[in-house]
């Protein structure tokens, strides 16, 4: 009897040292990272680690799996998550993921100035701040401009000389691109239920119209660049890093900013709601957006940062692309992605389902 | 000793019920109270069978439903035609060494993952894949033949993926079948049909329907294959629970998607247990 | 008259073996014909041969004087039955015994009284819905037999099917089996590697030894007068010496064994010359015990030695008799009289045969 009752106590103690060594392992000192991939390459976290003997543990994801794996938790599980700005506060209206921006601890003069103004806008509930500005670009169009001359519009994916030969998403940015294309506004419309379902349905129509010229909705960015290197997609639409990418291989493959305008996104820094090293999360904000790293990070994403002055730091092979997809006027034809109402991906959902359901 | 005794059942059962409360009986229990939960308003919810409604007042949800359940079938019984032949031939006609290669052929493709396997279909089936590059090569095609995106490529997918799951225990059960006895039948005068139908589908049945029920809820439950090689016509009902989770933050409705998925699965097992005379202890023991 | 099974020359080579050796044998109507030897020695080739599941290298099979070597297993006019019965587990008796009637395309009523019938001429007429793992070993052994005869073969096949069966059952079965043949009236082909099986119940006996028949004969003559060592070795018990032949006379010839002991043997016409290596076949029956030497004089053998054990089997109980002049020890029936009841290890014994109940064969080939 003394025996078990040792054997007892002895494995109550392991159990309890366990435990103790598990929260350990959560403390201050390690930053659970949530972000995109290329956001936070190897040497930039190697380097950070150094400098501030924190550890950090990088989490691949994307908007969607973000949301839901923070709702899952009720904001634990990650210190610093990376959503895009328009997908933080209805979000947080609705599950109350976040928590609100210490902005005191962030060094608010690394950042270009009107970026990180739009973002705090765009992610204020009830007079907090949750967000501000990282990694910004477009979704367009990825074009074989040799194959396919023709297409200068989202809505040109559509016409019968690429038939077969086309690619897109079934998701949002796709509904949002196709309406602009087609002449209407659905950001006015995010505000009015019945007036996005309007719009909404007319882009259903068109894409229900559209499916026979699709050859797949592609799901994953790999996938997509294999459809078109093999020459088997010549139109697509897509992000503008993956169109780059592919003129490096390709000279004929380029990103099109399309007539009714590129969609502009904005990938941000929040904090979870349950997220423990705060202080980490903020040291990681102040060091990524130092021009320097900030530029190490667009060499591995393509894409450009919300940090001042790191532009003098990209390569010319980049700064050559941007400039040959983006004229002047087609920077402030840039449709910048407003806050995401609450129930809206319902009203996008059926209009999806639908589509996908089409014959 | 007694006690001791007591303490080691204890023991030993503990890991069982901790995996079925933990695991399986809190989940559902949760998932079920979720589906029958409705938004009313921002950050507010009512109880209300509002989800299954929406789940019976929505015909495509219904047509992906049903559709996922006939291709599921459809899926299990192909598995079936091809498997028994294979799995005939392992356990009765190979002997020795080759026997053992075969089996492990079988069990080859399961050493990489689900993800690289379906991209194996996909670099032979693609336009400018292997298949549609032999075919010109050969003269049999005048242009790209594409076969990706499609419910056939598809189908090939879930086959070749839930292979395995049905020649294991067919082979199992018909190497439990003595030779003699298919040479009695043989001996007796019948001939190879009757032999197969009176005397080793019989024998073979409870292999059969562990096999089948298996690769039916692998096929079910398939969220890759059908994405990847279904294309854009692709409906499978997994997707639908995927998207309601991940895409539209609608976990009710994802909720009592998955309870429908669960009732149909045991619907479809339950029937086809009914169906064979069989019982799930015969089967599965 | 035209015999039931005919085998001529039948040979079968496996890659390198050679499994059957140039074999040929007939078996006349309704008789019992069994093949006896070891295990390996080739007997389960020549049946299945014989049903159709292997073809032969050469030589041919006749039944009912038709070859049958172009009949597939389901068409020939014999039927099997398996060593372990092979019933069909998944089908109740009486589908068991109407399924080669069912494939013959017999009509349902007539099956069912088929069926009926047979089962009441195997005894075991309310059997008919049972299953196969509700019966007892005989039981089941009958159904395997019915199933057979039901279709009324020339020939019946029969593969040790009393191997699985415990001592008293197999006993038991012998004679019922025998009974059964006779019932039926159909030429049976036994194979067995137990020697009493094959002795009790057959009319003809070939004992088969690496791929060859050794003899045929009956079950006698193959006990008194066995034509090889092989089947005298084989075919019941006895006590072997090895040795030199020193004098042939007429039929009688001496023998010096190895041990040094002098034995007189009839080499019943085979041809040994002195000087030749040869081994001397005794039956443990055929040896007389004695108290005193004077009682065994007219025995041309006769040796004195020791009981070394007692091997009480009740009325076939031996002894071992250690001979004073050397060599093996030897095994003596004890005789049933009670004369030597009281016989025990360590007592002084005398044993005496006669040359005639000895039988010699020369020693060829490996020496």
């Amino acid at each position: 009897m003394t025996l078990l009752s040792n054997r007892l106590k002895l494995a109550t103690s392991v159990v309890a040292l366990t435990i103790a060594g598990l929260a350990q392992t959560a403390s201050a000192d390690t930053l659970r990272l949530l972000t995109w991939g290329g956001y936070a390459p190897e040497d930039v976290v190697a380097a950070f680690e150094a400098e501030t003997g924190h550890t950090v543990e990088v989490t691949l994801s994307n908007n969607e799996e973000m949301i839901a794996k923070l709702r899952a938790t009720g904001g634990g599980g990650f210190d610093l998550a990376q959503p895009s700005q328009d997908r933080i506060a209805g979000p947080q209206a609705e599950f109350g993921i976040y928590k609100p921006m210490d902005l005191s601890k962030i060094d608010e003069s690394q950042f270009i100035p009107s970026m990180l103004a739009a973002t705090k806008g765009n992610t204020t509930v009830d007079g907090a701040v949750y967000g501000v500005p990282h990694v910004w670009g477009t979704s367009g169009l990825v074009v074989d401009t040799a194959k396919a001359p023709g297409v200068k519009d989202y809505t040109d994916l559509c016409s019968a000389d690429v038939a077969g030969k086309v690619s897109y998403r079934l998701k949002r940015p796709t509904l949002i691109g196709f309406a602009f294309a087609m002449g209407l506004d659905p950001f006015a419309a995010y505000g009015d239920e019945a007036a996005y379902t309007a719009v909404m349905e007319k882009v259903e129509a068109k894409l229900k119209d559209c499916k026979p010229n699709v050859k797949t909705y592609w799901g994953g960015g790999d996938e997509l660049m294999n459809l078109l290197r093999s020459g088997e997609v010549v139109a697509s639409m897509a992000w503008d890093t993956g169109g780059w990418k592919l003129n490096a291989d390709n000279p004929d493959i380029t990103f099109v900013a399309p007539a009714s305008g590129a969609l502009g996104w904005i990938d941000t820094f929040v904090l979870p709601a349950k997220g423990g090293a705060d202080q980490a999360a903020y040291d990681w904000i102040n060091y990524v957006m130092q021009p320097e790293v900030a530029a190490q990070i667009t060499a591995v994403a393509g894409n450009f940062t919300a940090s001042k002055g790191a532009d003098e730091f990209a390569s010319d092979e980049l700064k050559a692309r941007y400039q040959a997809s983006f004229s002047p006027a087609a920077v402030d034809n840039i449709k910048w992605y407003p806050p995401v109402p609450a129930g809206l991906e319902v009203i996008e959902g059926g209009v999806l389902d639908r589509v996908q359901a089409a014959k | 000793m007694q006690a001791g005794a007591r303490l080691g059942f204890i023991l030993l059962l503990t890991p069982l019920l901790l995996w079925l409360t933990l695991l399986i009986i809190i989940p559902h229990i949760d998932m079920l109270l979720l589906s029958l939960r409705e938004r009313v308003g921002v950050g507010q919810y009512a109880t209300s069978p509002a989800n299954y409604l929406t789940f019976f007042g929505e015909p495509l949800y219904l047509r992906t439903f049903m559709r996922t359940a006939v291709m599921s079938v459809l899926a299990t019984v192909i598995t079936l035609l091809i498997a028994f032949p294979v799995s005939f031939y392992i356990a009765k006609i190979a002997r020795g060494r080759v026997q053992s290669s075969l089996f492990l052929l079988c069990l080859v493709p399961f050493w990489v993952s689900e993800l690289v396997r379906t991209f194996g279909w996909m670099i032979l089936l693609r336009e400018t894949g292997l298949i549609s590059t032999l075919l010109q090569y050969l003269g049999l095609a005048s242009g790209p033949v594409e076969m990706l995106y499609n419910d056939a490529a598809m189908m090939v997918g879930l086959v070749y993926t839930s292979m395995l799951f049905m020649v294991v225990p067919l082979v199992t059960t018909l190497e439990s079948l003595d030779d003699a006895v298919i040479e009695a039948g043989y001996d007796l005068g019948g001939n190879g049909f009757s032999v197969l139908r009176e005397i080793i589908i019989p024998h073979a049945t409870p292999g059969i329907v562990s096999g089948s029920i298996v690769v039916f809820m692998l096929s079910l439950g398939n969220y890759l294959t059908p994405t990847m090689l279904g294309g854009k016509d692709s409906l499978w009902f997994t997707e639908l629970i995927y998207s309601q989770f991940i895409v539209r933050f609608n976990w009710e409705l994802g909720a009592a998607f998955g309870f429908m998925l669960l009732i149909l699965s045991s619907v479809i097992v339950w029937g086809m247990l009914r169906l064979t005379g069989q019982t799930l202890e015969k089967t599965m023991g | 008259m035209t015999p039931d099974l005919e085998c001529s020359a039948l040979t079968k080579r496996f890659d390198q073996s050679l499994a059957v050796d140039d074999v040929s044998f007939s078996v006349p109507p309704g008789s019992f014909f069994s093949i006896l030897g070891p295990s390996g020695c080739g007997k389960t080739t020549i049946m299945r041969m014989i049903a159709g599941f292997l073809p032969p290298t050469s030589g041919d099979i006749r039944i009912k004087g038709k070859s049958v070597l172009d009949v597939p297993p389901n068409k020939r006019p014999v039927n099997m039955v398996f060593q372990h019965l092979a019933l069909f587990p998944m089908m109740n008796i009486a589908d068991n015994i109407g399924y080669g009637l069912r494939r013959k395309g017999l009509l349902k009523p007539e099956i069912t009284r088929k069926v009926g019938e047979v089962l009441d001429r195997i005894g075991l007429p309310d059997i008919a819905n049972r299953k196969v793992d509700e019966l007892s070993g005989g039981q089941k052994q009958r159904v395997a037999i019915a199933r057979c005869m039901v279709l009324e073969p020339d020939v019946l096949l029969l593969d040790e099917p009393l191997g699985a069966l415990d001592l008293k059952l197999r006993e038991h079965m012998k004679i019922e089996l025998k009974a059964l043949q006779a019932a039926f009236d159909t030429t049976f082909v036994y194979i067995t590697h137990d020697q009493s099986e094959a002795l009790v119940m057959s009319d003809q006996i070939a004992v088969m030894n690496a791929g060859r028949f050794e003899q045929i004969g009956t079950a006698q003559e193959l006990y008194y007068r066995p034509d090889t060592a092989f089947v005298a070795g084989f075919v019941g018990d006895s006590n072997r010496w090895s040795g030199k032949v020193e004098t042939v006379a007429g039929g009688t010839l001496a023998l010096r064994t190895d041990g040094g002991l002098l034995m007189r043997a009839n080499a019943h016409d085979r041809s040994l010359a002195p000087g030749d290596r040869a081994e001397i076949f005794v039956r443990p029956e055929a040896i007389r015990l004695a108290r005193s030497d004077a009682d065994l004089a007219h025995f041309d053998n006769r040796l004195n030695g020791q009981v070394t054990s007692l091997l009480f089997n009740g009325a076939a109980s031996r002894i071992l008799v250690q001979s004073a002049e050397g060599g093996p020890e030897i095994e003596v029936t004890l005789p049933q009289s009670g004369e030597f009841s009281d016989v025990g290890r360590g007592d002084a014994v005398h044993i005496g045969w006669s040359g005639e109940h000895s039988n010699c064969f020369g020693l060829t080939g490996a020496m």
